[in-house]
């Protein structure tokens, strides 16, 4: 749960169901969670699965630590972080990755893999995903292949000529 | 190819060994070999062939097998894993250097590039390259969607915008804008297509998946090459290891790889010259995201396609196509003077660190990036290209290789540290605005630079970390590319390129080669290796 939250921190989606806690509902459509973030990140590709148990444990001190700096009640039914509100979690994720935070590359990390879930479905190929209306990449309106599973834009040009040549162009194409 | 050496264990023997298969390596690769000398080539990537390059964005696939993306201490570097190098993974764009950049002082307070080398002494060279290759210009009709928009906007707002040399093949590019991946239907003119094969049929010898870790010195005044065998899906694994011997070391493992190899021996070797994983320049990079609104693109530069939308084209194409050279001035001070140029990256790299206006500032994830999300067919990227003041520093390297590791492909943490100095950022700032001033005029897009935040600046072409020079003080090389207090020792790839070009380095890193191999020869044949000089090119 607390790693879902994350992932829905990164790219937020509506509740799976009304008694959702780890995805906050912050957004319309599916979110990173829906896209596969968890299972992304448990690919062991990815690399980080060894490391998923510690981080979900250092993020809930973290949001314990926050919620008692800022006098938010944290119920007991939820890890804590999932029990923070949303722009509690996003206050959070944003200082556990900035520039100056010591443990910012295992945050960065997550942040990174929660994105390329949504953006890439990079746990699956990608022709899959798509045939299967992979929420990321329909939302972002990712185009079809063809059917032999490969890309191909045949219309691509305006075909005509649309700002003068830099002066000094050489016969090259390079400036002098 | 190779014999034994007649010692307590059988050590292989070459003339020439090449460390990368990039333009620095297989160009020197190709021209060693057709001269007769005997070369290995050590790539630590894999060799794909073309119906290889998959369509395909999941972990595993060629798009991770032969790109490496290593996040360091203030910047990101991106470059090529694989036989082939960077010309596998590039865009392709292939402008020459102006004039001016070979004047650059930078923070050095003299000339940075020998005296030897300016814009009239390189483009001989530059000729060679683009025959090779072969370059060709794009023209309106090639230009894609993306590129015609960015031009137009160039043009409304008072600038000239050029379709850029490139080597791609248009009659066999089908805009699938899969790049990064390698090219599936052999258009774009990577160095599979050309100098590798020619090396290969001269005899050279290439093997994939052997990470070379460091160098030391033989007896016979030679140099011993150790290096990892990598496992071809985990790269975070090795298969064994060995040593080559060799008469001649052509380093040119990138830019991101040649300082720490050099590094790492410097126990066996004995001292590196100063600039040896210094200066390193991120080319001055930076990239913005324009989200163009449909109906001003129409109304504004009266663009349309033949499916009635203005633009929503942001996945159709191959990379840059135009580019704005208004600002390559060499009047202005140094600092100033920046390309700009049209872009595409794939989702993910292309994503992540795009940015909206947020509460306190802006920011790169949450509800309102996705919204931005949902814009992302009317995205239009641009480049950043400007005169950074080569202020990278490698630090101590790690165990293997140059990054340690997470991902079993493409990710890793490495060593580089960086911190943008006060004329770097200026640089930055100023295209920003210009950035700004060509695609918000009138409401035609919205424009943010992507966040330095999260893997702090980045770069695609990372270049000077073992640089050339006339100065032993600020350059690892002299003007031949021998590592200074080292030779025979050869370094041919970006890192020996002494500053930030304010344009795409490849065919500069490739000319710079084809410079360096008369040299190289002349020192081959001074330690007894039958090699002449003069093969047609590949």
């Amino acid at each position: 749960m607390t790693l879902e939250a994350f992932a829905d921190t990164i790219v937020p989606g509506e509740k799976r169901f009304p008694a959702d806690r780890s995805v906050a509902g912050a957004a319309s459509g599916g979110g990173a969670v829906v896209a596969g973030a968890i299972e992304l990140l448990e690919t062991p590709a990815a690399g980080v699965a060894g490391g998923l148990t510690d981080l979900a444990r250092m993020l809930n001190e973290h949001a314990t630590a926050y919620a008692r700096e800022h006098g938010r009640d944290l119920d007991g039914d939820v890890p804590a972080f999932v029990a923070l509100a949303f722009d509690d979690r996003s206050a959070l994720v944003r200082a556990l990755t900035g520039p100056d935070h010591p443990e910012r590359d295992g945050w960065v990390a997550l942040a990174l893999f929660s994105n390329m879930a949504f953006d890439t479905a990079a746990h699956r190929h990608t022709t899959e995903a798509i045939a299967e209306g992979h929420v990321g990449l329909a939302t972002m309106g990712f185009a079809a292949p063809d059917p032999d599973g490969l890309w191909r834009f045949p219309a691509y040009s305006y075909g005509r000529p649309l700002a003068d040549l830099h002066p000094d162009t050489t016969a090259s194409g390079s400036l002098a | 190819m190779t014999e034994p050496a007649g010692e307590s264990f059988a050590v292989e023997q070459t003339d020439v060994l090449v460390v990368g298969s990039g333009f620095g390596g297989a160009i020197t690769a190709y021209h060693l070999a057709a001269g007769g000398a005997r070369v290995v080539v050590l790539e630590r990537g894999p060799w794909l062939r073309s119906d290889e390059f998959e369509h395909d964005f999941m972990l595993g696939s060629s798009y991770t097998r032969i790109f490496d993306f290593v996040v360091g201490d203030g910047m990101a570097l991106l470059g090529g894993n694989c036989v082939g190098g960077g010309s596998v993974v590039y865009f392709a764009a292939m402008p020459r250097v102006p004039s001016f950049v070979f004047e650059r002082k930078g923070s050095i307070g003299r000339r940075m590039w020998p005296a030897t080398i300016d814009r009239a002494a390189l483009d001989p060279w530059y000729d060679r390259v683009e025959q090779a290759l072969p370059v060709s210009r794009n023209d309106w009709n090639t230009v894609t969607y993306a590129g015609g928009l960015f031009a137009a906007a160039c043009a409304r707002a008072g600038h000239t915008a050029n379709p850029v040399p490139a080597a791609v093949d248009n009659t066999l590019c089908t805009n699938c804008n899969w790049m990064m991946a390698g090219c599936r239907f052999d258009a774009k003119r990577s160095l599979l297509l050309n100098y590798l094969p020619g090396a290969i049929a001269n005899g050279a010898e290439i093997r994939p998946l052997h990470e070379v870790q460091r160098i030391a010195r033989t007896d016979d005044g030679g140099y011993r090459v150790h290096y990892n065998v990598i496992h071809d899906d985990d790269y975070r694994l090795t298969n064994g290891s060995g040593a080559i011997d060799a008469k001649i070391v052509v380093l040119a493992a990138g830019a991101g790889a040649t300082p720490v190899i050099l590094q790492r021996s410097e126990a066996e070797l004995g001292a590196m010259p100063h600039a040896v994983g210094r200066y390193f320049s991120g080319n001055g990079e930076r990239l913005n995201t324009a989200v163009i609104d449909e109906d001003k693109a129409r109304d504004l530069l009266g663009v349309s396609r033949p499916d009635g939308s203005a633009f929503r084209a942001n996945q159709v194409g191959k990379g840059p196509c135009v580019a704005s050279w208004d600002r390559l001035d060499g009047s202005l001070p140094e600092y100033s003077r920046f390309s700009l140029e049209q872009l595409y990256f794939p989702p993910g790299f292309g994503t992540i660190l795009a940015q909206v206006p947020g509460p306190d500032g802006p920011t790169w994830f949450g509800p309102e990036k996705k919204e931005l999300l949902r814009r992302w067919q009317s995205w239009l990227t641009t480049f950043t290209m400007s005169e950074d003041d080569n202020e990278g520093e490698f630090g101590a390297p790690p165990p293997t290789g140059n990054a340690f590791r997470i991902s079993q492909q493409m990710l890793g943490r490495g060593p580089i540290r960086y911190r943008p100095t006060e004329n770097t950022l200026r640089g930055w700032a100023e295209s920003d605005a210009q950035v700004k001033e060509i695609m918000e005029r009138d409401g035609l897009a919205t424009v943010l630079p992507w966040s330095n935040d999260v893997v702090g600046a980045y770069t695609v072409h990372p270049l000077a970390s073992c640089r050339i020079g006339d100065d032993p003080a600020t350059s690892a090389l002299d003007d031949r590319h021998e590592l200074r207090g080292h030779p025979g020792i050869f370094v041919t790839d970006g890192s020996a390129v002494p500053c930030a070009l304010t344009v795409n380095p490849a065919l500069t890193i490739a000319a710079l080669a084809e410079r360096a191999v008369p040299g190289i020869v002349r020192a081959a044949r001074q330690r007894g290796v039958a090699v002449s000089y003069g093969a047609s090119l590949p």
